[in-house]
């Protein structure tokens, strides 16, 4: 019988999954830190200077390269994983009881799946207009008018909803990842274990309350 | 009481399976799931029909052959419990209860109710051992062991290999199994020695088999009748990879 698609461990696929995340989740927080100062109510100035710096630096741009490695593994990783779990019970329960585990726990592979989708959206309306994949518009000074095009964006209640959305499910994600990568690492500890979950929790809430309030603050107080 | 029964029936691995109903009266609330089981095949025999088939052996809790899904439920709704410890006033008077086999692609169906947990077997023989060198029994303080790590390899060697880990969780992923019989070993200075070699090896043996990954949803945990904590998964994991990391070449 195979293992997998992936010619490697049970184990050592999920240090990768783990790893993966962790970067991901240590990138969502300058990514959140450089978001936030478009609430600095400058007119993006603060912001923009952000953008500019971090579109210059090189150590940010070979980072991105990494960043991009990072998204791929996780979501292909991901992809591996559900499909060999999905295989490894070939007849499923007639009646099945949930146990009383955690929720998001369970749905890992559908949060992921809507964070995907959010990730396309985000791509198409920023990342890929820098590249010149997309044409920047009208309201946009120029390709690397990051704030003027968010603040058009958010303006819009329907983007700004599917925005909110992702984000909640986004935090669903980060509740059980968190404490999650800890485990799969083997980082388990009786005394730290209960301080890294709530850890976890106090993170999930903060990245999704801290991106959440961006574009409410743009279409309700602006 | 009375019950409904509904219960997967299948006449070997290859046959195609389906549920049956059967209606039982007169149940004793002071039965045991398996003595009702008992109380119907009695009946069956009786009117000529294939009893059900059930593993079971012990029917003291430490066996680990009874394992069935009862309603939802890896050894039925109680918590800590084997299917031949449940008990059949757990239930409600004229309740319907659904009883499947485990599932899961190294577990195939023999026959009704039992399923094949050699796969089980095949992970223990590839390491779950330690190689000792035959002769009298050693002095048994030579091996200072503290309290606390006596305590938790117990904990782990609680294990009755059931499968209930397996059947609860959504991946039908063996990883509860295979971390509480490499912890069992790997935290004594008996089992330490060939501790990299053995991770290595079950772990190795457990991917062969087509258990599933684990998605760390705590579920084995919850309906482990042993309560076996999913600390020793983390440890598994620390083992393998210090396995890995440290792995020396022969020379």
């Amino acid at each position: 019988m195979k293992k997998s698609v992936i010619n490697l461990s049970s184990l050592s696929q999920k240090y990768v999954m783990a790893l993966a995340g962790m970067f991901l989740m240590i990138f969502l927080i300058f990514h959140l830190a450089t978001n936030l100062l478009m609430l600095a109510g400058d007119g993006g100035k603060a912001f923009s200077e952000a953008v500019t710096f971090l579109t210059e630096s090189p150590l940010v741009k070979i980072m991105e390269y990494v960043l991009f490695a990072g998204f791929l593994i996780h979501i292909l990783l991901g992809l591996v994983l559900q499909w060999h779990n999905y295989r490894s019970r070939p007849v499923k329960y007639h009646t099945r009881l949930r146990s009383e585990t955690s929720t998001f726990s369970r749905f890992m592979f559908h949060t992921g799946v809507i964070i995907f989708v959010f990730l396309v959206i985000h791509l198409i309306n920023f990342f890929f207009i820098r590249l010149g994949w997309v044409a920047q518009p009208d309201h946009a000074a120029h390709q690397h008018d990051f704030y003027s095009m968010a603040v058009v964006l958010f303006q819009n209640p329907w983007y700004t909803a599917i925005y909110l959305v992702s984000f909640v499910f986004l935090g669903f994600h980060l509740k059980h990842a968190f404490q999650s990568s800890f485990q799969s690492l083997g980082l388990n500890h009786t005394k730290y274990t209960p301080v890294i979950k709530v850890i976890g929790i106090i993170y999930a809430i903060a990245i999704s309350v801290g991106f959440a309030i961006i574009p409410v603050y743009f279409l309700f107080f602006y | 009481m009375n019950f409904t029964l509904k219960i997967w029936r299948q006449k070997n691995a290859n046959a195609k399976g389906s549920f049956q109903t059967y209606p039982l009266k007169d149940v004793s609330p002071e039965m045991s799931f398996l003595e009702m089981l008992d109380y119907l095949n009695n009946q069956l025999i009786a009117r000529g029909n294939e009893p059900v088939t059930f593993e079971h052996d012990c029917r003291e809790g430490i066996c680990g052959s009874c394992g069935l899904y009862i309603n939802g439920r890896p050894h039925g709704p109680q918590r800590s419990t084997t299917t031949c410890e449940l008990h059949m006033r757990d239930f409600k008077d004229g309740e319907t209860i659904v009883i499947e086999p485990w599932r899961s692609k190294a577990f195939p169906v023999i026959k009704d109710l039992i399923v094949d947990r050699s796969s089980f077997e095949r992970i223990m023989h590839a390491g779950g051992f330690v190689n000792v060198n035959v002769g009298c029994a050693p002095e048994s303080n030579s091996n200072p062991i503290g309290k606390l790590i006596a305590d938790k390899v117990f904990d782990a060697a609680a294990c009755i290999g059931c499968g209930a880990c397996v059947a609860a969780c959504k991946n039908s992923s063996a990883m509860l199994y295979a971390a509480a019989k490499i912890a069992q070993y790997a935290m004594i200075p008996q089992g330490k020695v060939e501790a990299k070699e053995r991770v290595d090896k079950m772990v190795k043996q457990m991917d062969a088999e087509g258990f599933g990954f684990c998605s760390n949803t705590y579920a084995c945990e919850f309906d482990c009748p042993k309560g076996i904590s999913t600390d020793f998964i983390a440890l598994m994991n620390r083992e393998f990879f210090s396995s890995k990391a440290c792995k020396q070449k022969h020379a």
